[in-house]
């Protein structure tokens, strides 16, 4: 059994090393697809929205890993 | 014109399927190493096999399933899989080159998995050899199902899997090729740059299959897919660039 939650651990690992990052694309993603559901005419938007607010998300969690690393 | 928008595609798909599994089989090649000259060659040759009958299994059991599912839900699921994965490398490998984070050493990592297996040796020596098997095996269905989900996920969209695989069996072949050569961890690979590359290509096609899944039309199709490429690697390379620079000044 543990021999499974570790495997499985190690699967998520794949996806997911830093929970901030995960959620914060997780988060754009739900947002542009708000968008783009609720407003088909506007679905560019949606999808600059997606593309920009990763590279954002990109650009903050690495900067902010990088001063948590300095602080240690 | 058809052919060149499927090559723009298909050429993308190809190269992020190489390179990540030249980047993954470079990372299996060096435990199997490790496994091969502490234990021999009889456990981790059974560990690699068994380990890529397991890895057959899997592709043999999903593969009639991608045909089942809905083509916007595949690509909404495979792009955010692709968007997780291939921004957890970026942000790796812009920590590792901008100097936050140390680059990934293979002789460091042969060193340390071939002084644990002695350590083993002299606690566990009857299991010795289920153990040495036991590491290849894990290793292989570790990094082999990175290069599948990596081959599905860039070659599942526009029916590509076919050349992705053969992408991805190339640089399986020649890591081992060499690897097997050399007998030594591929330590000179740049494996960081390997990386930094690959990522910008996932989060490329991750953003571009969500889009698709959305019903999102992007400008230019297909073509879309190089312009994302483009502005992750000007973002990526600013923010290594940048991260560098503030860390040298916090320094001073």
């Amino acid at each position: 059994m543990s021999a499974l939650i570790s495997a499985l651990r190690q699967f998520a690992g794949l996806f997911v090393e830093d929970g901030w990052l995960a959620l914060a694309i997780l988060g754009i993603v739900a947002l542009a697809g708000v968008l783009a559901l609720l407003m088909p005419r506007l679905s560019l938007a949606a999808g600059a929205i997606l593309l920009f607010g990763c590279l954002g998300v990109l650009v903050a969690n690495v900067m902010r890993a990088a001063r948590d690393e300095r602080v240690r | 014109m058809g052919l060149m928008m499927t090559w723009t595609v298909a050429a993308p798909a190809i190269s992020a399927a190489f390179l990540s599994s030249l980047v993954e089989a470079v990372e299996a090649l060096t435990i199997v190493l490790a496994v091969g000259t502490v234990r021999g060659w009889r456990p981790a040759g059974l560990g690699a096999v068994a380990g890529l009958a397991l890895l057959a299994l899997i592709v043999l059991a999903l593969g009639p399933l991608l045909d089942r599912v809905p083509l916007n839900l595949l690509q909404l699921a495979i792009g955010v899989l692709l968007l997780l994965f291939g921004m957890r490398w970026l942000r790796k490998a812009i920590l590792r080159a901008a100097g936050v984070i140390p680059l990934h050493d293979e002789a460091k990592v042969y060193a340390t998995e071939t002084a644990q297996l002695r350590e083993q040796e002299n606690l566990h020596k009857a299991r010795l050899d289920w153990l040495a098997a036991l590491a290849s095996f894990k290793t292989i269905v570790l990094e082999g199902l990175e290069v599948v989900f990596i081959v599905i996920a860039v070659g599942a969209g526009r029916g590509l899997i076919g050349p992705a695989s053969v992408g991805a069996i190339a640089a399986c072949i020649l890591v081992a090729g060499v690897g097997f050569a050399v007998h030594r961890p591929l330590a000179r690979v740049p494996e960081n740059t390997l990386k930094f590359v690959v990522g910008v290509m996932l989060s490329a096609f991750g953003v571009f299959w969500i889009g698709e899944g959305f019903g999102i039309d992007w400008p230019g199709e297909d073509i879309a897919i190089i312009a994302f490429a483009a502005l992750f690697l000007v973002v990526a390379l600013g923010t290594a660039a940048l991260t560098r620079r503030v860390g040298r000044e916090a320094l001073q």
